[in-house]
């Protein structure tokens, strides 16, 4: 192996805070040689995004440097001027952020803000830069690129966008690229193409890239080598294929064990099975729901959007009916549809053998107490004023179960059936993490034991190995109580360890119902295909063809 | 949102909370002593202590002083600052640090029925469109809209145009004037509130819609309502002088702030106290409410 | 765009007519009986009933109050807002003699506000100085805090009584606008700097700044090209509103400085309690205000692209 492009030794940040400062990165050191592909892989907190910031020195004002170095080429980036600073950046290494959404200048066009990159480094003319940032556009692959080039953000997609910063990011040819989670806020499928794109361009350029990512399974495919860092250290790094194959720290093998993208690459274990005669009445049968939104002032043709196209579901007692989609799919809008959260503009929903499509009054609150939902965002979704004790006995107190005293008691058994300790009755919401949060929410979905509870995308605001052990929980709670799941996910990795079926939802359709072992192993719909083959830690694939 | 929830934040500490073991809590956060709260504040205690002095010389100016505001000794005319007269006297004698001490009954009274109109009026329009919504909410925030569009002042003076002069009609041409940005506040924090996650998660808990109202909405949309009103505490303040500066306050005799400010003014170029020191107790009383409020939005803003 | 323009305008129309709506409900139907206001300015028994209802039928208070509101409205819409009651004279000629004197005025001091108002926030959020920075930042509430009329009492004490710089009272010359202008500046200078300097601290937070810095752009370029123009939208929008407070502040200032302008007029109108003047000067303020924010409305979609977007739809 020849010289490291970039050595990192014995690296130290840390974070000015209210009570003294407080270490972020604590002496990690790491080599990535030319040309290489490395993966910083971590969970949140780990310091791993704060390692690729001290890399081009884009800490916050109340972070610092507190010993180490930084060495990229002969250069050591800690200790260089504000002047030499500029002079690396962009040219030397190039950064790709974390979300697309809100990290190019909404004010600026596109084209611009290419070119700004090729003219700050001298590469270019005030006229020419518009052609050569037109040029780069084309190469990250973005259609039109002479018209999008004059485009605002907001007039892209959030995969477009991405490609555009990629295009910032290599416009100035730069030796190692430094991408921060680049692909976690896009579905997998526009996922699988922008990492492809990346990878292909690094290649051609002869760049090295340094992938921080919180997915084992996006390493696992992208990287030569993987680091995996947990509070502020790397608690291992070693090549890509080695470390997962046979990881040497504790950490590293929690780590994978609770990757939902490995399991299901290597098909780990039995999907779940519902022994149950299907004979049997649905608990919840939806039929033809459709739900369209009127566009607020939008002149042209089409004045309503259709969230929800026509979906049929059944979901039986007792188990887990799983709706998959990308993000417009519709899947939620499903759920609030079958919850009477909002009014569907055609179809039947019918609960346990009664038409509840226009329930109202003490009918419609009938239902509300035997079907339940649970929330994406455990942040979100409990009142951060009320105690926890309060929050889950709230459902009680709405319908008078019970007196005080047997509230408190059912809060206590709840909490006990979540796994949380009876002394979390009185905290509040923002004194507990983001799991227990989500805990939280379950038992409260549970206080009046109800038939169904709707599962919006229950784990992914948390992390890997807590989304192990939520879902874990589901399942036990299910197996315990006897109560049926509709859950709606993006992530197929996880639909495939919890749900006993599956349906796949494409622009407000269903395109694929089925058991979940037959439609993982024998995809009938080209698009269940695509997903599948869009889930990372598969391995790389070859090319398909690139479409924003 | 989700863009802070789940990965790193890089502009704050991650590690207070993402050092722990995955699961566990943070550590319940010790709450802070007040004593070093205030310690690392020295402005803030400054402002309560103004703003305390204020209120107690309103209720019991003879804490402060035990001249009469009203009447003067014609032998001590136009005296200047000293240890005998703080503030010095006016052209009939009198002290004028008596007439701010006495003054401050009038203007805190006036101040708060201006305040409480705008809180209390505002604050119902705007929790009523936020919570109703539809054609309701549409009314009544035109209403809010061209209210607004009429200067604060222009429209307070157009009050006491229409109901006369003195220190009440002041107040509640002050208060009216300030009903619509509290009616907008309002209704903002309400229309938040209302579609917080938490809100659905008890609507679809079963919860009433007057329970969801009760229990979830006013208790989270009132923290920046109450906010303002410690911030309409100073403009009402300036206000309120300001127009009984223009003389449409208490008639001459009664020392309001602005009346004495007024006064002073026929003899700026030989007594300079006269303008120069109430006009810093009025400005000094302003700085101590905005810098409480602002005290108060940082409390807030942290609880959230 | 013209959808949006016109909408705009539309919008301005109906709110102004629902201020003069407000303006007519408050000032010839609250007080009950304004002749009686206007005539002896409370104390009935001076004056002679006989002639009293000979004012009623000159401004047509005996009619009912509809028709009256139609009537005042038709001649309002004309420009007419009838004639003084303290001199007689038409209310749109003392108006239109008083408007340049304020505008003078009011324009200067808005524009010493952005200049300085702007520039210290700049300043602030640029310089790596700490006590540069806290200076700074100390400043803007001090400047919401201050009344209007004392900053105006101690510039004339200062400069005119001591250092006999710039003239304490009148309306004519430059050197005369100087005073009334910086007193006015103060409160939209405080209140421009403290959105500007919040806006453009968050806007620095932005991760499309971190982009920036990330191609190699310099602390300057991202300061001003990248996050200036993002962190003016919200100023622009604050600078809007001030521009009633500044009028409302001239009521205050034009009596301090004894200028003959829009703001003395209404204070003795108010004193006088002349409400056709009154009525004038509150519907004109409105109008000021209504046009003023509507200009931003139509400057906001050239800088902001995802407002033209929609506007544009």
């Amino acid at each position: 192996m020849s010289a490291p492009l970039l050595e990192i030794s014995d690296l130290a940040v840390s974070y000015r805070a209210r009570a003294g400062r407080v270490a972020a990165v604590r002496g990690v050191s790491l080599a990535v040689a030319p040309g290489e592909i490395v993966a910083l892989v971590g969970e949140s907190g780990s310091g791993k995004s704060t390692l690729a910031h001290a890399v081009l020195r884009l800490l916050a004002d109340n972070a610092a440097i507190d010993g180490g170095h930084v060495r990229f080429g002969d250069q050591d980036i800690a200790a260089l001027s504000d002047r030499e600073l500029r002079a690396v950046r962009g040219r030397g290494i190039g950064f790709v952020p974390q979300d697309p959404a809100v990290s190019l200048n909404p004010v600026l066009r596109v084209g611009d803000q290419v070119a700004e990159a090729l003219r700050l480094h001298g590469l270019a003319t005030r006229r020419s830069a518009r052609l050569d940032a037109v040029e780069v556009l084309e190469r990250v692959g973005l259609p039109d690129p002479a018209v999008r080039a004059r485009q605002y953000p907001h007039e892209l997609s959030g995969g477009m966008r991405q490609r555009v910063l990629i295009a910032v990011a290599i416009a100035a040819r730069p030796k190692l690229i430094v991408a921060d989670e680049p692909t976690s806020a896009l579905d997998v499928t526009v996922q699988r193409r922008i990492l492809d794109r990346l990878q292909d361009l690094t290649e051609e350029l002869g760049s090295a890239v340094l992938l921080v990512t919180h997915d084992l399974g996006v390493a696992a495919d992208r990287a030569d080598r993987i680091a995996v860092m947990s509070r502020g250290r790397i608690v291992e790094s070693g090549p890509a294929r080695r470390t997962l194959a046979e990881p040497a720290h504790p950490y590293t093998r929690r780590l994978i064990r609770s990757a939902p993208s490995l399991a299901t690459a290597r098909a780990a274990g039995p999907a779940p099975v519902l022994d149950k005669p299907s004979g049997e009445p649905p608990l919840v049968a939806a039929e033809g729901l459709v739900k369209e939104y009127r566009l607020p002032r939008a002149a042209g043709a089409a004045r309503t959007v259709r969230a929800v196209d026509g979906v049929d579901l059944e979901v039986r007692r007792g188990e887990t009916l799983a709706l998959v989609g990308e993000s417009g799919s519709g899947k939620s809008t499903t759920a609030r549809l079958v919850l009477r959260l909002v009014p569907a503009t055609a179809g039947r929903i019918v609960f346990d053998g009664e038409d509840v499509t226009a329930a109202r009054g003490a009918r419609l609150r009938a239902l509300r107490r035997r079907a339940q939902l649970v929330y994406q965002n455990p942040y979100a979704s409990l009142d951060p004023r009320l105690s926890v004790g309060a929050t889950i006995t709230e459902p009680l107190r709405v319908f008078g179960v019970g007196d005080r005293a047997s509230r408190t008691a059912r809060a206590r058994e709840l909490l006990d059936r979540v796994a949380l300790p009876a002394d979390a009755l009185r905290r509040r919401p923002a004194e507990l993490s983001g799991g227990q949060r989500q805990r939280v929410a379950i038992a409260r979905a549970l206080a009046l034991s109800p038939d169904l509870v709707v599962c919006d995308e229950p784990v992914s605001a948390l992390d890997v190995s807590v989304q192990a052990r939520v879902l874990d929980l589901l399942a036990e709670l299910q197996a315990d109580l006897g109560v049926a799941y509709l859950l709606i996910s993006h992530d197929l990795a996880v639909v495939r360890q919890v749900a006993h079926r599956v349906a796949v939802l494409r622009a407000g359709r269903v395109v694929e119902t089925g058991a979940t072992a037959d439609l993982f192993d024998r995809p009938a719909h080209p698009y269940t295909r695509e997903l599948l083959a869009a889930i990372p830690g598969g391995g790389r694939r070859p090319h398909s063809e690139e479409s924003p | 949102m989700s863009r802070t929830l789940n990965k790193e934040p890089t502009a704050e500490p991650a590690v207070l909370r993402a050092a722990d073991p995955p699961e566990a809590a943070p550590p319940g956060r010790a709450a802070p002593g007040l004593g070093r709260f205030l310690l690392r504040r020295p402005g803030l205690v400054l402002a309560a202590l103004v703003a305390a002095a204020v209120v107690l010389a309103a209720f019991w100016p003879d804490l402060f002083t035990s001249r009469d505001p009203l009447t003067g000794v014609p032998a001590q005319r136009f005296s200047a600052p000293g240890g005998a007269h703080w503030f010095g006297t006016d052209e009939l004698g009198r002290d004028v640090f008596a007439r701010m001490v006495h003054g401050a009954a009038l203007s805190m009274r006036a101040t708060l029925i201006a305040v409480a109109l705008a809180f209390v009026g505002g604050g119902l329009v705007g929790l009523v469109a936020g919570f109703v919504g539809g054609r309701v909410e549409g009314v009544l925030m035109r209403a809010v809209d061209v209210v607004l569009s009429i200067p604060a002042l222009f429209l307070s003076l157009a009050l006491v145009t229409a109901l006369g002069y003195g220190t009440v009609k002041v107040a509640v041409a002050v208060g009216v004037a300030s009903v619509a940005t509290f009616a907008r506040v309002m209704r903002a924090e309400v229309l938040k509130v209302r579609q917080a996650v938490y809100v659905e998660a008890a609507r679809s808990c079963g919860a009433r819609w007057y329970t969801v109202l009760a229990r979830h909405v006013l208790p989270n949309a009132a923290g920046p309502v109450v906010v303002l009103a410690t911030l309409d505490f100073g403009t009402a303040i300036l206000a309120v002088s300001s127009l009984s500066f223009l003389g449409y306050g208490a008639p001459p005799p009664a020392p309001e702030w602005g009346t004495v400010i007024a006064g002073g003014r026929n003899y700026l170029a030989n007594a300079w106290w006269l303008t120069v020191l109430p006009g810093a107790v009025i400005a000094a009383t302003v700085l101590a409410a905005n810098r409480i409020a602002r005290a108060l939005d940082g409390e807030w803003a942290r609880r959230r | 765009m013209r959808r949006y323009v016109i909408r705009r305008v539309a919008q301005a129309v109906g709110v102004l007519w629902a201020a003069y709506t407000v303006v007519f409900l408050v000032l010839d139907y609250l007080p009950g009986d304004p002749v009686a206001a206007m005539a002896g300015q409370g104390d009935q028994t001076a004056v002679d009933p006989a002639q009293l209802d000979r004012l009623r039928a000159r401004y047509g208070f005996d009619k009912p109050v509809l028709v009256q509101y139609l009537d005042y409205l038709g001649r309002a819409v004309r420009g007419d807002f009838g004639d003084s009651v303290a001199t007689g004279r038409p209310v749109t000629g003392m108006l239109a003699a008083a408007v340049p004197q304020t505008l003078q005025v009011t324009v200067a001091g808005m524009a010493l506000a952005v200049l300085f108002g702007g520039g210290l926030a700049v300043l602030a959020t640029y310089t790596r100085r700490r006590w540069l920075r806290s200076l700074l930042l100390s400043l803007p509430p001090l400047g919401v805090s201050v009344p209007v009329f004392w900053t105006g009492l101690l510039l004339v004490e200062l400069f005119s009584f001591r250092l006999h710089v710039f003239p304490a009272f009148g309306d004519d010359g430059p050197r005369g606008l100087v005073l009334p202008a910086v007193a006015l500046a103060i409160l939209p200078g405080a209140m421009i700097a403290q959105v500007l300097a919040k806006s453009l601290l968050d806007t620095l937070d932005e991760p499309y700044a971190q982009t920036a810095r990330a191609k190699g752009a310099g602390r300057a370029r991202v300061h001003l090209r990248h996050a200036l123009r993002n962190a003016a939208l919200p100023a622009l929008t604050v600078a809007g509103v001030l521009v009633g407070q500044l009028m409302a502040n001239s009521v205050v200032i034009e009596t301090v400085f004894s200028r003959n302008g829009v703001g003395r007029l209404t204070a003795s109108a108010v004193t006088a309690q002349d409400i056709p003047v009154v009525q004038g000067v509150v519907v004109f303020a409105a109008l000021v205000f209504v046009l003023v924010n509507l200009a931003v409305d139509l400057v906001y979609p050239l800088l902001d692209p995802r407002i033209a977007g929609a506007a544009a739809r």
